[in-house]
């Protein structure tokens, strides 16, 4: 039996945001964090073969275009993602995951003597380093954490 | 260089050139000048955990200055104890007064009282992690036993894990091209982050555990306790402390110039008969803390500038 050339193991959106490329299996931990679990219909696929990653997972969101802020926090559990703005069915916009400068609100410190624990504080992170293996600091407590993905809320 | 309305939270927060600023200010307030300049201002003085010199130290540079002061010295006289937020305490309090010092032992509550606050806050001390005024008189005091900041050799020694002194100044030493030779026990080491920073900066340190190793004289030597608390043995503990305890023979190993910092309070890591020596500095250290919190005061309050 002959597939199609491309076939659509997740189908295809008219209007929204494709997050492809994402290491197998972060996909919900994508979804976790871009805030998006309520926001829509989102189509998840996970283990699709990939050339470039062996496996990976895609993540699909409707109706809604992701800023590039909101996705540059995937730097944390999904660098080499990249993110397609669909519009009229097109891809209209490709763009990869930026490392940015901080992450707000979006982790947790695991030090109980940080402030960020003890009162109702929106977190806030510094990076250190560049490339895969950054580091990140807590602006309150001044900590410094090498894994930043396993502070992820 | 403005520094009105800025608070003074962190040692990171600082470049070198802001660094300097401020001690040259401290200097000349040594000298006589920006005499009352605080005339008119009140000082808060919030201490969460209870610090006598701290806190005295703080008020005396703000009454020197022509200013006032209020404030707590005991966290059970605060509304903290009827459960009112830390955020919510600094609103307040920050419309009665000028500028706030406080100290809290949880870690960056001062960062959190910065943010909401109308008026600088200077942090004292927050948990294990920043003292800046501390770093800053350490600073002051460099620049007027040594004559210069830059391109120091620097020995650290005791316990170098646990002393927020001694991670702060190094951070602040660091960029003013010091090199460093630490002396602490294995388990008391610099924190790895610090190192790497350090080396990342491009700063040459040496890590040793014997005094008898630190090679070249030192300029300063910054010596902080060893707290039995940290080991679980107590002779253990005993035979360490025995061995950073400094003598006047540290002398035949630092270097005759060698100048002895403490950030006090000692216990007996410095024996008496150091006190003597010219090259004891740590209780002139403890005055600067004075002109040092007067300058930062008449910064962040305008009145210097």
């Amino acid at each position: 039996m002959n597939e199609p050339k491309r076939a659509h193991k997740v189908y295809a959106i008219e209007r929204g945001t494709v997050i492809d490329h994402i290491p197998s299996p972060m996909a919900l931990k994508v979804i976790n964090i871009l805030g998006v679990t309520r926001q829509g219909i989102l189509s998840v696929g996970i283990n699709f073969p990939s050339k470039k990653l062996n496996r990976k997972d895609i993540v699909k969101v409707e109706n809604l275009e992701l800023t590039a802020e909101v996705t540059d926090r995937l730097s944390l559990v999904a660098p080499t993602a990249t993110i397609n703005i669909i519009e009229g069915w097109k891809v209209v916009e490709k763009r990869p995951i930026h490392l940015p400068a901080e992450f707000v609100g979006i982790l947790r410190c695991p030090n109980p003597k940080c402030i960020t624990n003890a009162e109702a504080v929106r977190t806030r992170f510094l990076r250190e380093g560049e490339g895969r293996a950054f580091a990140v600091r807590c602006a309150y407590c001044e900590r410094l954490y090498r894994n930043p993905a396993e502070l992820v809320v | 260089m403005d520094f009105q309305g800025r608070s003074i939270v962190s040692i990171r927060d600082f470049q070198r050139e802001e660094i300097q600023y401020v001690v040259q200010r401290a200097m000349e307030i040594k000298q006589g000048r920006h005499a009352d300049c605080l005339k008119g201002k009140v000082l808060a003085t919030l201490f969460f955990e209870p610090s006598t010199r701290t806190r005295l130290s703080f008020e005396a540079a703000m009454v020197r200055m022509g200013g006032q002061v209020f404030g707590f010295a005991d966290p059970n006289v605060s509304s903290a104890t009827k459960g009112e937020t830390l955020s919510d305490t600094i609103r307040t309090v920050c419309g009665y007064c000028h500028v706030i010092a406080m100290r809290h032992r949880i870690e960056g509550a001062a960062r959190l009282a910065s943010e909401v606050s109308s008026v600088p806050v200077i942090n004292a001390g927050d948990g294990a992690n920043q003292h800046p005024t501390q770093t800053f008189l350490d600073l002051v005091t460099i620049q007027e036993e040594v004559g210069r900041l830059t391109n120091l050799r620097v020995g650290m020694l005791g316990d170098l894990l646990h002393g927020r002194t001694v991670h702060s100044l190094a951070m602040a030493l660091s960029l003013f091209g010091a090199e460093f030779v630490f002396i602490a026990p294995q388990s008391l080491r610099m924190p790895e982050d610090l190192t790497a920073h350090l080396a990342a900066a491009g700063r040459s340190f040496a890590e040793i555990e014997d005094m008898k190793d630190i090679g070249k004289p030192l300029d300063v030597l910054y010596v902080t306790r060893i707290q039995k608390e940290r080991f679980e043995d107590f002779q253990e503990y005993q035979k360490v402390a025995g061995s950073y305890r400094i003598t006047p023979d540290v002398l035949s190993q630092a270097g005759e110039k060698v100048r002895i910092m403490h950030p006090l309070p000692r216990v007996d890591e410095i024996a008496p008969e150091v006190d003597r020596l010219p090259n004891a500095l740590y209780f002139r250290q403890a005055h600067n803390g004075i002109p040092t919190r007067q300058a930062l005061l008449g910064l962040v309050t305008g009145a210097i500038s």
